[in-house]
């Protein structure tokens, strides 16, 4: 039971963290509230699901090019739909809907509204106190921590990382310091584009892919990336671990438990918002006027 | 007679005068009259059907601009409000046999308490935390049904309610004029001096509250009209529905309901309104092409926010009206000079 929670807490948290800290850099950057971004993931389930079943890809090698593929569309969609309108930005924010929704009604087109699934990269499973562990899941919690530690260091370590850092800061004095805002804006689309694709293959193994299942992660995302302080990456991580474990909880020992997930833990986000505003890790921003 | 015939002539002046000289409140006249006459051309109960459901979400989308246009209190949970006041108005029915005519305000109530149960937590939000903080109202809310199915049906919803009224006909009658009537109330009260304030808090809340107006009164104030109005259009829903179920405050609802706005145009009332007029019967229309339906929709609001991120109705507005410089009234654009003040216009 114990175990249970554990390991279910932390998958849900390691997909819930790849998704937020996706979101969070691009708000971070553009201000761009994405809410397609989790229609990206679920793109990039079924770039997989299309290239293991039907394409019969080495599983391994079709999700690399589903995340590349996804990352590229992710790009070319930017440019064309959000990029032209970024100044508006209630725009921005039914532009991304209506994205997610034209490509969840493109895939429902594609692949019906059938459940379906993938195969587990490697099988078997490991015993650890009488309880199941499959590979599968401890590779995706490894795949998970070892995508967030190369951004920790893309972020820390590289010139590119110090740019995307100062735009977040102050975009205008970011420009006048010569990087180039539009272009560091576009890569940090690939990237977060690219970390949902990501988060998208290391659970594909373990869920049910349909058209609608961005819609479950997007609440959640949100909720995390509100409760860690919206813009902040350690928030996002931190905020994806507390609220991945509160559902894991609820689910194992409430009953009724899998209706109350999402109420438990959008409860704890608007408790934690009552005490600080400005989330968990947040800076309260000078009032923009 | 004589009195009569002086009042009428004064009448036609005014209509003359301030009416037909702007397309708009030409076009807004016609919208009034077709919708009050439509019945005499057709009587199709599946075209009846349709506007009815249009008159209701009109309504829903002119009450969520009043809440995130005008005050900017960006709001993406607004089918909490909706939610509310269908579930309210159909226990309130089945349990309490309240007809309609009682049911709906009482339903409506329940509304505004909602909006002053979330009101008060967000009033130290402001902006995208706000927008994603009350996204998550509508699904605590659904969780709790999903929960306790004895009082709330759970998945099923709660079904048997009374009729709006005995024929479509009266239906289509009350639900037109109600939509038409609070449509002209929300904005006639964004012109009043409360809906300046409203402006106000949008533009500057600091300055607002510096000039010595207290900011969280208006807010709440703003949270609680638009939930009576969203819940007023819930209620309805549900009796014309004869249902009230989960699918009341999906996060769908919630995200259509902001569509409507922006396509429409936010802080104008009647963008919202004009939106849910186009789109809602598109989307009836491309039946069809089941399929395809969503698809069309979703690259539709995607193409115009491209070429008018403003919204498309002010967007249109601007195309046939200009604004004289010098004396800031609006003219057709087909005239040379103002017609208040003769200034050359551009």
């Amino acid at each position: 039971m114990v175990l249970d929670i554990i390991i279910s807490g932390l998958i849900s948290g390691s997909i819930y963290a790849l998704l937020s800290i996706g979101f969070s850099l691009i708000y971070g950057i553009a201000r761009i509230v994405n809410l397609a971004h989790t229609a990206f993931f679920m793109v990039a389930s079924y770039c997989i699901y299309q290239a293991t079943h039907k394409l019969g890809f080495n599983p391994a090698f079709g999700m690399l090019t589903a995340v590349i593929l996804v990352t590229l569309f992710g790009l070319i969609s930017y440019k064309l739909f959000i990029d032209p309108i970024r100044e508006h930005e209630a725009a921005v924010l039914i532009a991304t809907i209506a994205l997610a929704m034209a490509m969840q009604e493109v895939m429902l087109i594609i692949f019906s509204g059938d459940y379906l699934s993938v195969p587990s990269l490697i099988n078997g499973y490991l015993k650890i106190l009488g309880v199941k562990v499959f590979y599968q899941q401890m590779l995706t919690f490894g795949a998970a921590l070892l995508v967030m530690v190369v951004l920790w260091a893309l972020l820390m370590k590289t010139r590119l990382g110090l740019a995307i850092r100062s735009t977040a800061e102050d975009r205008e004095v970011a420009n006048l310091m010569g990087i180039n805002e539009s272009r560091v804006a576009m890569i940090t689309m690939g990237i977060s584009v690219g970390l949902a694709a990501f988060a998208g293959a290391v659970i594909v193994p373990l869920t049910t892919l349909s058209p609608f299942m961005w819609m479950h992660p997007l609440i959640m995302m949100l909720a995390v990336v509100v409760l860690g302080g919206l813009g902040s990456i350690k928030g996002s991580f931190c905020g994806a671990y507390i609220l991945g474990f509160a559902e894991a909880l609820v689910v194992f020992l409430i009953p009724m438990g899998a209706f109350l997930k999402g109420s438990v833990a959008l409860s704890i986000m608007i408790i934690v918002l009552l005490i600080r505003p400005e989330g968990l890790f947040g800076v309260s921003f000078e009032e923009e006027r | 007679m004589g009195i009569l015939g002086f009042y009428l002539r004064k009448l036609y002046t005014i209509f003359k005068g301030e009416v037909l000289v702007l397309p708009s409140r030409v076009v807004v006249l016609l919208f009034f009259l077709v919708l009050i006459f439509l019945p005499v051309a057709t009587q199709d109960p599946y075209i009846l059907r349709i506007l009815i459901l249009t008159s209701i979400f009109a309504i829903l989308a002119a009450s969520w601009d009043l809440l995130s246009g005008f005050t900017g209190q960006m709001n993406f949970g607004h089918a909490l409000f909706f939610g509310v006041g269908a579930y309210a108005t159909a226990l309130l029915n089945l349990h309490a046999h309240i007809p309609p005519w009682g049911s709906i305000p009482l339903g409506a109530f329940a509304a505004v308490l909602a909006g002053l149960i979330i009101g008060i937590p967000c009033l130290r939000l402001r902006g995208t935390y706000l927008a994603l903080t009350t996204l998550a109202f509508p699904i605590i809310l659904m969780g709790i049904i999903f929960a306790i199915p004895d009082i709330t049906g759970g998945e099923l919803g709660i079904s048997g309610l009374d009729r709006l009224s005995g024929s479509r006909l009266s239906d289509y009658y009350i639900t037109t004029v109600l939509m038409l009537g609070l449509c002209t109330i929300m904005w006639k009260i964004t012109d009043s001096n409360t809906g300046i304030i409203f402006h106000a808090i949008r533009e500057d809340e600091v300055a607002v509250r510096a000039a010595g107006i207290n900011t969280t009164r208006y807010k709440l104030l703003a949270f609680c009209l638009s939930g009576f109005f969203a819940g007023i259009s819930g209620g309805l829903y549900a009796h014309f529905m004869r249902i009230a179920g989960p699918s009341t405050l999906e996060v769908s609802m919630s995200f259509t309901v902001v569509i409507w706005g922006i396509f429409g145009g936010i802080v104008t009332i009647y963008g919202p309104v004009g939106a849910v007029f186009i789109l809602f019967p598109l989307l009836e229309f491309m039946q069809f092409w089941p399929e395809y339906r969503m698809l069309m929709f979703a690259v539709i609001v995607l193409l115009i926010l491209l070429y008018m991120p403003d919204g498309l109705l002010p967007w249109v507005r601007d195309k046939i009206e200009t604004e004289c410089p010098r004396c800031k009234i609006r003219n057709i654009a087909t005239r040379k000079t103002c017609r208040i003040c003769m200034a050359p216009l551009d």
